[in-house]
């Protein structure tokens, strides 16, 4: 199979998309001939005209409203939003108004948008353009979260979120742009809910999220050397959430760390690991449950505080070792 | 009852009587709640549009059923003038399964997207942008549907407000944006909150005509969105319009009306109540007898009782419902 860039599959599955079905169109600031701000969009507004990659004024609340109202009547809009900080201002529309009229209007209209954005640090963008929001969004009933972690897993679930009913919040991660993967060159979908193990492992499960996946694969062929086999699982949905696949590798594993690069204090990793506390695994648990997220500040733009600022290869390899050094019958 | 009486004439004037018939309707509607609210019969919060019903009707009641309103909290009105069906409203107000929303909604939300009610809204200014794609839709689709956003006096202080202005100008799309100034955000006196004489001055900035207009005047009010409803479906773009009016009632159940003067209420409730004033007119034109009158409203009064007799009989939603239409369902 051939091997394209995430970024390259996220344009290859918005292609695909405008081709099959023209009720889908794009939004969003900077997205026509610039091409998006991470260049997602490149060549779209060339090949399907400025009337289905339209460029917005500066207006995020409108975007995002537009994108409602169109998708209320009868289109597939698909908004982007630069970067997903920008969410705050076109919070209403999302949380108040699309999340809700689905529910709101006893089942009677739906919302099916998209809205995709690039999160995450790595870049030194500094407080207002490099933090990981998702957890806000899968905290609303009525919003579907979507994460994906590589290139196969982006053009697939993005194939999913625009044919899903919903309104779908679709997490890019800015540093896996640039990664490759094989991925098919025909469209195909990816069913939202379903996690992935990524690797398969028998000591203890990493449940991670977005570039944290990558940094746990790491991290898991540094163990190996020394004789720990590590299961990597990937939800790639924050929701729905395929909670069985978690706790099935945990109740194989009986060790778990959960990673995000979300701040930790009330981030999604607290939900990932309320799932395994709250099941039955949580008495058989060899060693206690080890949660790694980003740091409680805001996030810095030089280059070596924003890389402490977030869970690195290290800090992964430590946290293994650390339950790895509970007997089973210590816990 | 037939919520579709076709307010114009066969030479597209509007038809007054069924305009008053209409108007009668939605203040019954709304002292109907009120009673029952007041009975303790009814759970949740309304916002009564009394002394606004020529807003409704010679707005979304000229609008054919194809195109699309969007509505705020003070929604009774442009629900009932755009053809929602009364009875399935009031089901909504007592928390009926058989509710517009199946009892989800609840005052502030009611829709009926059949006969393009896309929707009332409970945070103030977010029409705006809604409106704006949802006219969108209808340009991209080249569907000929225009759309009637309602928002109230201290909406345009919202930021929605001006992105979507700006937006729908920008693109030319087929809305019109309708403000109901009628004097008070809640308790706020709207002279007090802008610095300018007139909002309908607002469109200037966006390249948008403004016009204000007597809101309680109901031949005034259609002849206006007529214009606008015809330029927009001829690729003319967006209108705003601010018609000035007044809410009897307070801005919610719990108002006690400390903001405003009883003479100010006084002065708009016998003067300038837009029902009145059309069945003057009426009466004038000799189309109408004060005594036709009081036996449409009698009429009204008998119908919608017993539609209430009848919904208090209507199922409630079970537990089961809690879960219902939290995601759309995809396709098979």
């Amino acid at each position: 199979m051939r091997t394209i860039t995430y970024l390259q599959a996220v344009n290859e599955a918005l292609d695909e998309a405008l081709a099959q079905d023209e009720r889908v169109f794009l939004l969003g600031e900077d997205i026509g001939i610039y091409g998006g701000g991470f260049g997602a969009t490149q060549g779209l507004q060339e090949k399907y005209g400025a009337q289905r990659v339209r460029d917005t004024p500066i207006s995020e609340s409108a975007i995002a409203g537009a994108a409602v109202g169109a998708a209320m009547t009868g289109m597939r809009p698909i908004m982007e939003l630069q970067f997903s900080d920008f969410i705050t201002v076109a919070m209403d529309q999302l949380v108040n108004q699309a999340a809700k009229i689905h529910y709101m209007y006893g089942g009677k209209a739906n919302v099916p948008l998209v809205m995709r954005t690039a999160a995450g640090s790595g870049t030194g963008a500094g407080a207002q353009h490099s933090q990981s929001l998702e957890n806000w969004m899968a905290h609303i009933p009525g919003l579907k979260v979507v994460q994906p972690s590589n290139a196969y897993d982006a053009k697939g679930l993005l194939h999913a979120a625009i044919k899903d009913n919903n309104p779908v919040m679709f997490y890019e991660h800015k540093l896996l742009y640039k990664t490759s993967g094989a991925v098919p060159e025909k469209a195909y979908d990816l069913p939202l809910g379903v996690a992935d193990i990524k690797l398969t492992g028998s000591d203890i499960t990493i449940i991670a999220t977005g570039i944290m996946v990558d940094k746990a694969l790491q991290a898991a062929a540094i163990v190996k050397k020394k004789g720990i086999s590590v299961e990597v699982v990937d939800p790639r949905t924050l929701v729905p959430l395929d909670e069985q696949t978690l706790i099935q590798s945990v109740a194989k594993t009986k060790r778990v760390i959960v990673a995000t690069e979300a701040v930790k204090n009330s981030g999604f990793s607290a939900e990932l690991t309320a799932v395994i506390a709250e099941s039955d695994l949580a008495i058989k648990l060899a060693a206690p449950i080890i949660r790694l997220g980003g740091e409680f500040v805001p996030m810095p733009a030089q280059k070596s505080l924003e890389a402490q600022a977030t869970p690195q290869v290290d800090s992964l390899v430590q946290a293994i070792e650390q339950s790895m050094s509970y007997k089973e019958d210590q816990a | 009852m037939n919520p579709k009486i076709s307010m114009t004439e066969k030479n597209g004037r509007l038809d007054n009587v069924s305009a008053l018939r209409k108007m009668w309707e939605i203040r019954i509607f709304e002292e109907m709640i009120q009673q029952l609210f007041d009975e303790g019969e009814l759970h949740g919060t309304m916002h009564l549009c009394i002394g606004q019903e020529a807003t409704a009707v010679g707005g979304a009641g000229i609008l054919d059923q194809s195109d699309w309103i969007v509505s705020t909290h003070r929604n009774h009105g442009h629900c009932i003038a755009k053809g929602t069906d009364i009875r399935a409203m009031f089901a909504e107000m007592l928390g009926k399964k058989t509710g517009t929303n199946e009892g989800k909604g609840g005052s502030m939300h009611i829709a009926d997207l059949d006969v393009g009610n896309l929707g009332s809204n409970g945070i103030v200014g977010a029409g705006f942008p809604i409106a704006a794609g949802a006219a969108l839709s209808a340009q991209m689709q080249g569907s000929n549907q225009v759309v009637l956003c309602y928002a109230g006096d201290g909406a345009t202080n919202e930021g929605s407000f001006h992105e979507a202005l700006n937006l729908a100008s920008i693109w030319q799309l087929p809305v019109i944006y309708f403000i109901e100034n009628n004097q008070y955000g809640m308790s706020s006196s709207i002279e007090h909150m802008v610095n300018i004489d007139l909002l309908s001055e607002r469109g200037k900035s966006y390249g948008i005509e403004g016009i204000t207009i007597d809101g309680n005047d109901l031949d005034e009010v259609a002849q206006t969105v007529a214009k606008a409803v015809e330029k927009a479906r001829n690729g003319g773009g967006p209108t705003l319009i601010e018609a000035l009016t007044y809410r009897h009632k307070g801005h919610s159940k719990s108002d006690k009306l400390m903001y405003r003067s009883e003479a100010e209420c006084r002065q708009w409730q016998k003067y300038n109540d837009p029902i009145v004033r059309l069945e003057t007119k009426l009466i004038q034109q000799d189309q109408m007898t004060p005594e036709d009158i009081r036996l449409l409203e009698g009429s009204i009064r008998n119908e919608f009782s017993s539609l209430v007799a009848s919904v208090k009989q209507d199922e409630e939603p079970t537990s089961n419902d809690l879960w219902t239409h939290v995601y759309a369902e995809e396709n098979k």
